[in-house]
């Protein structure tokens, strides 16, 4: 910093002793230097890229891949192109972390509450349960429950069968619905039915407001839901039909197939990632005061009823925000897919993609934002609903 | 571009590495900080892998020592570093390495846009299948429908679908990312087939617990000349490379060995021999290495058949047959130009 | 019923021992396990879970096991082959490290492991000392006596560096090197200024958005394409780089936790006393908020240090790795599991641990109204 003399004004303070302007000095030559870094990154890696001879571009995603997909939820196959395998891969990836989202949180309050159980057998198991699986690398834990599945389940030719169900080391086969024309009317039979409960719910909601007097609500719900759509099936006369998975050569052929990757990989990622959940739902539970259980008692709710409708709504607010951060990590944790052999989109785009292309600058950096996207998706939502929740608090 | 150099200079002393020049002097890099920097596979058996002293052993580890030993008489002056196969042409490329000898198949590809030079084939490999007896498969042609573990790759998947493609057959492909995952999937009975280079359906049918319950196919699908690889625009250190190759091959074919190769030194009088153990003829000039670089790749690494038999052959536990990797005059396509 | 009966007065019987069944181990048992039918059922099918779970286990891995030998025919009981481990324990442990320099290793682990008991004991006095010692001089040692080159140490390249010892590596030079940039992407993230509060959102929340796995792809693939030419970083160190990226935004965010818990008073103190911004948070702020962020620390560690076992994708030898590649090795094809189990363990011992102290200051640190 430079000392100017005293003989200037003292209303206006130097150059260099604004802190605002020092600040914003501070702030461009951060900003230049910033940019000055990437424009020197990005001048190498195109020089590097020329000088190498890799194409450059995203001309790739237009070229056929040649490769074959083991699970795709849209239609592919080797004359498809790149761009098509981003797709697969980003889709298996979604599919594999909603449905691991799901068991973990299942799994995860199951425990969380069982560790807090008075039952000292059960708390134990809860605790060692939290120990074992918190403490192991996960990749160790995809291989062991991969490994450890797959050799439980019988060659195809000697198929566990329950009706039209098949499951073997190949995978779970399930009848594929094909919907007929008059299908139309069902799907808006349980559009309507969904909309009637909702409209329950809250008439129902309000009368308990002002009356006291409480409605079944679940259970005219789940009529509603249950009955009109099969009402609606039957009056189109059941335009429905099953392709039906049979036995022909080696394998199933038809049906839906649910590959013992997917379970694997969902099942590690969910004993995983419940493990931490517990521990969340645990602290959760604890930090809502012992006062709030013995009011409730006083108020004459039952035990089952406190947790739910006093201890629970309170413990979400501190339980959100963490389980958020636990839903990024299983979503990015879902990428050691690769190892089990589960298609997602490290192992097909980050993988044989970027083998066969080369493109390691475009190809990582379409995986990386994928990953991003999801991320800021998953915590935008969460944020929004942590703020519903939040307003609860009166 | 000056003042970027030097900006990069400055980064990189701050954190402690040393940029290296590589234009065209790799030979005289190598020799002046007294070792060769190769790139091999992280772990392929028969190939590349670390023994229980923790010495990298194989094929592939023998060119690297076969090269050391041409250039500084000494097989041991190599160092090691472990690739994948994403990493492999970067590192060579980036100059991180000298030499490249990762199982690596020579394409038109690879040779022409990579900016790369393949020094020769040290192993000819093709893919195949290996199946369970139990199925009763005879050949690959009997596997539509099949579901079949793959060991990710750059060419294995893609050479699968051409043969399933072009014979009208289905199949469902396992990839996994290492052969260890590949070949349990396949004893689990996640598959039916596992398909891989020959080279590695032997090795991998030893880590089954019934290895004779399982047998590779007689299909070849796919031609894998695997081989070394150095940059381009190298033309001393690409001949020093793909001489010691040809010296091994060379020395098995006039039958001189590790054990007699210091009698043969003595007491021969073929000038075939003499020649190549460096007595008479050129030597190492032409190559800018001593004159008994040859007979230091013979003497320390041994010829071509040891090397294959020790690693890959019948002294080792994987027991290939040398099929097409016996020398040309023996019914395989081994072959190399004469020492003269 | 024949004896005769004391009268007392009402109020004056002295106290009965409590019944037989609600003291001692029954009563321990009644109260705990079987307090009624719901929680006998789940007492019984609890142990059966835990007998079906760990009786197999034990047969397999201590009773039918087989611990000495030299080669795999030393395993012939059927039960899991310790001799693999046990052969390779040092290749495990060091990777390539040569032998007789492996005592630079233990050295280097040795002091930090002190200089750690310096920090984590808290009756030992000079905390800030630690710190220092641990993020500035520590690395300097480590790295001379583990790289070797000079003060008469023959050199080991890193390509012989692996094993636990890698592992360990990577993970505290990951936290260690990721350290400083966190608390300034903290502050950064909390500062008045709009320019520099964006970048290290946009940082952090970068970072913390991508797999691990990805970064580490790009530092191995991507990275060489952005240096010069002829210009390489050591592989090793090409890791850390995206190591140590990805760990900042971590630490930044546990970091930021601390500096949010701080009273608003503290800031306006400090303020208020005139301390320019940086004397405000050395000497006020930070000192407070890094003790309340040490478990958030030490569980970012232990996530690391699970992590680095995805170094295996990019080449590097850290303990699965080596684990694997020894499996590739032809006389020992197939012992898989052995070796996992032992990965495992090793792990596992190291993550309980960490844990455990975590918890420990936790619960020291809280002081919250729990019942």
């Amino acid at each position: 910093m430079s000392h100017k003399s005293n003989d200037e004004a003292p209303a206006a303070p130097s150059f260099w002793r604004d802190p605002r302007k020092r600040q914003w000095i501070f702030q461009i030559l951060v900003l230049a230097l910033v940019g000055l870094l990437f424009a020197y990154i990005f001048h190498n890696t195109l020089y590097n890229l020329e000088k190498r001879g890799i194409s450059t571009g995203f001309d790739f995603l237009n070229h056929e891949a040649g490769f074959n997909i083991l699970m795709s939820l849209i239609p592919y196959d080797e004359t498809y192109t790149y761009g098509r395998t981003f797709l697969v891969g980003l889709l298996n990836t979604l599919l594999v972390s909603a449905i691991g989202i799901v068991f973990a949180t299942l799994i995860g309050f199951l425990v969380g509450v069982a560790r807090l159980s008075s039952n000292w057998i059960i708390s134990r198991l809860a605790n060692l349960y939290i120990e074992v699986f918190r403490n192991l690398p996960l990749l160790l834990q995809i291989l062991f429950w991969y490994f450890a599945i797959l050799p439980l389940l019988p060659h195809p030719r000697q198929s566990i069968q329950i009706g039209e169900l098949f499951l073997n080391k190949r995978g779970l086969y399930l009848p594929k619905p094909i919907f007929e024309p008059g299908f139309g009317w069902v799907l808006a039979a349980l559009g309507l039915a969904i909309v009637a409960s909702i409209l329950i719910a809250r008439w129902a909601h309000r009368r308990q407001e002002a009356t006291g007097q409480p409605f079944p609500v679940f259970w005219t719900s789940l009529g509603l839901i249950v009955l009109l759509p099969w009402l609606a099936y039957g009056l189109a006369g059941f335009p429905l039909n099953w392709d039906l998975p049979e036995l022909r050569g080696f394998n199933f052929r038809g049906g839906i197939g649910v590959i013992p990757e997917l379970f694997a990989l969902a099942l590690a990622l969910s004993i995983y990632t419940a493990a931490y959940i517990a521990e969340i739902v645990r602290s959760g539970i604890q930090s809502v005061s012992h006062g709030q259980t013995e009011a409730a008692y006083a108020l004459g709710l039952k035990p089952g009823q406190t947790l739910r409708l006093v201890i629970i709504p309170q413990a979400m607010r501190v339980i959100i925000p963490q389980l958020t951060s636990q839903y990024l990590n299983l979503t990015k944790n879902s990428s050691l897919a690769p190892a089990i052999g589960y298609p997602d989109l490290v192992a097909v785009f980050a993988g044989t993609t970027l083998n066969q292309t080369g493109q390691a600058v475009e190809i990582i950096g379409m995986t990386m934002g994928v990953y991003l996207v999801i991320s800021l998706t998953i915590s935008a939502f969460m944020n929004w609903y942590n703020k519903r929740m939040a307003l609860v608090e009166r | 571009m000056k003042i970027k150099n030097l900006i990069a200079s400055g980064a990189l002393l701050a954190v402690g590495t040393l940029p290296v020049a590589h234009a065209g002097a790799t030979l005289d890099a190598v020799k002046s900080k007294g070792f060769v920097q190769c790139g091999v596979s992280t772990g392929l058996p028969g190939f590349s892998a670390t023994n229980d002293k923790g010495e990298w052993t194989g094929l592939d580890v023998d060119v690297c020592r076969a090269v050391a030993a041409a250039v500084f008489g000494d097989a041991s002056k190599v160092k090691y570093t472990p690739l994948t196969a994403k990493e492999r042409f970067t590192a060579l490329q980036s100059g991180e390495i000298d030499m490249l000898s990762r199982n690596t198949t020579w394409t038109l590809t690879r040779d022409t846009n990579l900016g790369l030079n393949f020094a020769g084939v040290n192993y000819y490999d093709g893919q195949g299948f290996m199946v369970h007896k139990s199925l009763g498969v005879k050949s690959a042609k009997e596997l539509d429908g099949a579901a079949i573990c793959i060991q990710a790759g750059t060419t294995t998947e893609l050479n699968l679908a051409d043969y399933f493609r072009s014979n009208g057959m289905k199949y469902e492909a396992i990839t996994y990312d290492t052969s260890d995952e590949t070949v349990k999937g396949f004893e689990a009975g996640r598959c039916d087939v596992l398909t891989s280079d020959q080279s590695q359906l032997y090795a991998l049918r030893i880590k089954l617990k019934d290895p004779k319950g399982a047998m590779v196919l007689p299909e070849v699908i796919s031609k894998e000349p695997l081989g070394p690889v150095v940059r381009n625009g190298d033309e001393d250190w690409l001949k020093v490379v793909r001489w010691s190759l040809f010296a091994m091959v060379n020395a098995e074919e006039m039958g001189v060995t590790s054990k007699n190769v210091d009698e043969v030194k003595k007491t021969t009088k073929d000038p075939g021999k003499q020649r190549l153990l460096g007595l008479s003829g050129i030597g190492g000039k032409g190559l800018k290495v001593g004159d008994d670089w040859a007979y230091s790749i013979i003497k320390q690494v041994g010829n071509y058949g040891e090397a294959f038999e020790r690693n890959v052959g019948m002294d080792s536990p994987l027991k290939i047959a040398r099929g097409l990797n016996a020398l040309w005059s023996k019914g395989g396509i081994q072959y190399a130009p004469p020492i003269r | 019923m024949a004896e005769t009966a004391t009268v007392y007065e009402p109020g004056t019987h002295p106290d009965l021992p409590p019944p037989a069944t609600e003291v001692g181990v029954i009563g321990w048992l009644r109260q705990n396990l079987f307090s009624n039918w719901w929680n006998s059922l789940l007492t019984v099918v609890g142990l059966y879970l835990a007998w079906a779970a760990f009786a197999p286990l034990i047969q397999w891995a201590i009773l039918d096991a087989d611990w000495v030998g030299d080669t795999r025919d030393a395993c012939s009981s059927g039960g899991a082959c310790w001799v693999f481990v046990n052969v390779r324990i040092n290749q495990f442990m060091y990777g390539f490290y040569p032998l007789e320099e492996q005592w630079r290793v233990n050295l280097t682990g040795i002091i930090f492991a002190l200089s750690l008991a310096w920090l984590m004991v808290p009756r030992i006095p000079g905390k800030r000392y630690g710190a220092l010692f641990v993020l500035i001089v520590f690395p300097i040692i480590a790295y001379y006596l583990l790289g070797g080159g000079s003060f008469g140490l023959p050199e080991v390249e890193t390509t012989r560096w692996g094993g636990l010892m890698l592992t360990l590596i990577l993970a505290t030079a990951g936290i260690v090197a990721a350290f400083p940039l966190g608390i300034l992407l903290a502050l950064g993230r909390r500062s008045q200024m709009p320019i520099v509060r964006a970048l290290s959102i946009a940082y952090i929340e970068l970072w913390r958005g991508v797999p691990l796995i990805t970064v580490l792809f790009m530092s191995s693939v991507m990275l060489p394409l952005f240096l010069p030419e002829g210009v390489y970083f050591d592989k090793l160190l090409r890791a850390l780089i995206g190591i140590f990226m990805f760990q900042a935004a971590y630490i930044a965010e546990v970091v930021r936790g601390g500096l949010q818990a701080i009273p608003k008073g503290q800031y306006e103190a400090a303020d208020a006393l005139g301390l320019s911004y940086w004397k405000k948070m050395r000497l006020v702020i930070l000192p407070q908020a890094l003790k309340l962020v040490i478990p958030g620390i030490v569980n970012t560690f232990n996530e690391l240090f699970k992590d680095t076992t995805l170094v295996l994708i990019i080449g590097l030898m850290d303990l699965l790795a080596i684990i694997k590649t020894s499996l590739e090795d032809p006389n020992w094809l197939g012992y898989s599991i052995e070796g996992y189990v032992f990965a495992g363990v090793v792990f596992w011992i190291f993550c309980f641990g960490m844990s455990r102290y975590s918890m420990a200051i936790e619960r020291k640190l809280h002081t919250g109204h729990k019942r």
